[in-house]
């Protein structure tokens, strides 16, 4: 008797290597946001807007990587 | 359904027996195709022809329609807590003060800057829908995030890139904006033949696709990996008769599953939160005077 059958892509185990560099990406940004509020908390608004923007820049090949994921036969 | 094919049939938009939502749209008022025929007459035989519904019966399904509640619990809720204001104010304006200002002070007033007071009704409506409709995730009676059907979050996503490109066209025109954006200034001409590609393929093509995806990905993700827990752990508990193994094992993941959803209704916030700011800093940045 088969209890589970796997069937499907291996583009997922592609996907979830892809995630590894975004992943180390965005921490570095709030870490650093982090270590930079500590120092100098009425900093927080400047660096926050640009922590976004980097975030949106990392995060963007995390999400390249879901696109590719699907698309991808 | 086969056993042994439970998550597969979960994707392939079978009616699960878990009660659990599937992804598939289901048209709330389908008209069933007809079949029309014409008698024999002389020598031609007699012939049927099956018409299929049109896409106007079936467009309006079960997904559309939580959108649209979603925009009219919004607009309740701001009706409400506008209601009567007063100078001391009471719980339900005390409610929605706090939200406003949370947008207005910590979104549009921190991140766009100058002239940010144009911006923040357009602001508060995103933030709100987005939230609501991520809820729907959590909520009984609907249990599916709207946006993880990955159309509406392209609407959104559009409207976006109309609002900063359409804010930076009409401050400073359209070639001047065009080249404010693609080439920023103090590099060194030979460069240009390369930043300039670069970066119109990130101010104007990746920034509306990574907001639709990101919005997409986060809610699809956890919905599915919900759907998974509870539609697993239960085949886990009730299908499989005289193994304690896999009963237990069913019952623990049935019982993360509600964990994670505690993570889904962070997610549902954080997701709506990170998508208004990135619109106001979208917008930010198409009005900003140096680049």
């Amino acid at each position: 008797m088969t209890l589970f059958e796997i069937v499907g892509s291996i583009n997922v185990i592609g996907y979830a290597l892809a995630t590894l560099g975004p992943a180390i990406g965005v921490a570095w940004i709030f870490a650093s946001v982090i270590n930079g509020t500590a120092r100098q908390p009425e900093a927080r608004g400047a660096m926050m807007s640009t922590a976004w923007v980097g975030f949106a820049v990392v995060e963007a090949l995390a999400l390249f990587g879901v696109a590719l994921a699907f698309a991808i036969k | 359904m086969a056993p042994g094919s439970v998550g597969l049939a979960l994707l392939e938009g079978e009616v699960p027996t878990f009660g659990v939502s599937v992804f598939e749209s289901t048209p709330l008022f389908p008209s069933a195709g007809w079949t029309a025929c014409h008698p024999a007459s002389g020598e031609a035989p007699a012939s049927c022809a099956t018409f299929q519904p049109a896409w106007t019966d079936i467009w309006f399904t079960n997904h559309i329609c939580q959108a649209v509640i979603a925009a009219a619990v919004v607009l309740l809720f701001w009706l409400i807590v506008s209601r009567r204001l007063k100078v001391v104010p009471s719980k339900r304006q005390y409610v929605g003060e706090f939200l406003y200002n949370m947008l207005r002070n910590g979104v549009a007033r921190d991140v766009i800057g100058t002239n940010y007071q144009k911006y923040v009704p357009w602001l508060v409506a995103l933030f709100t829908f987005i939230v609501v409709n991520n809820f729907f995730g959590e909520f009984f009676l609907f249990m599916f995030p709207t946006f993880s059907k990955v159309g509406f979050a392209w609407a959104l996503a559009i409207l976006s890139w109309v609002l900063y490109n359409a804010v930076g066209i009409k401050k400073y025109g359209f070639g001047k904006y065009l080249k404010k954006m693609t080439m920023p200034p103090g590099v060194p001409w030979p460069l240009y033949i390369l930043i300039i590609p670069l970066e119109f393929l990130s101010n104007f093509i990746t920034r509306p696709i990574t907001l639709a995806l990101r919005l997409f990905a986060n809610l699809f993700s956890g919905h599915l990996l919900i759907m998974i827990f509870v539609a697993g752990g239960t085949w886990l508990l009730t299908y499989t008769k005289h193994n304690l193994v896999y009963n237990l094992a069913g019952g623990l993941s049935v019982l993360i599953s509600f964990a994670i959803f505690a993570l889904e209704l962070l997610v549902a916030f954080l997701q709506a939160y990170i998508f208004t700011v990135l619109t106001a800093q979208y917008v930010s940045s198409a009005l900003s005077e140096e680049h």
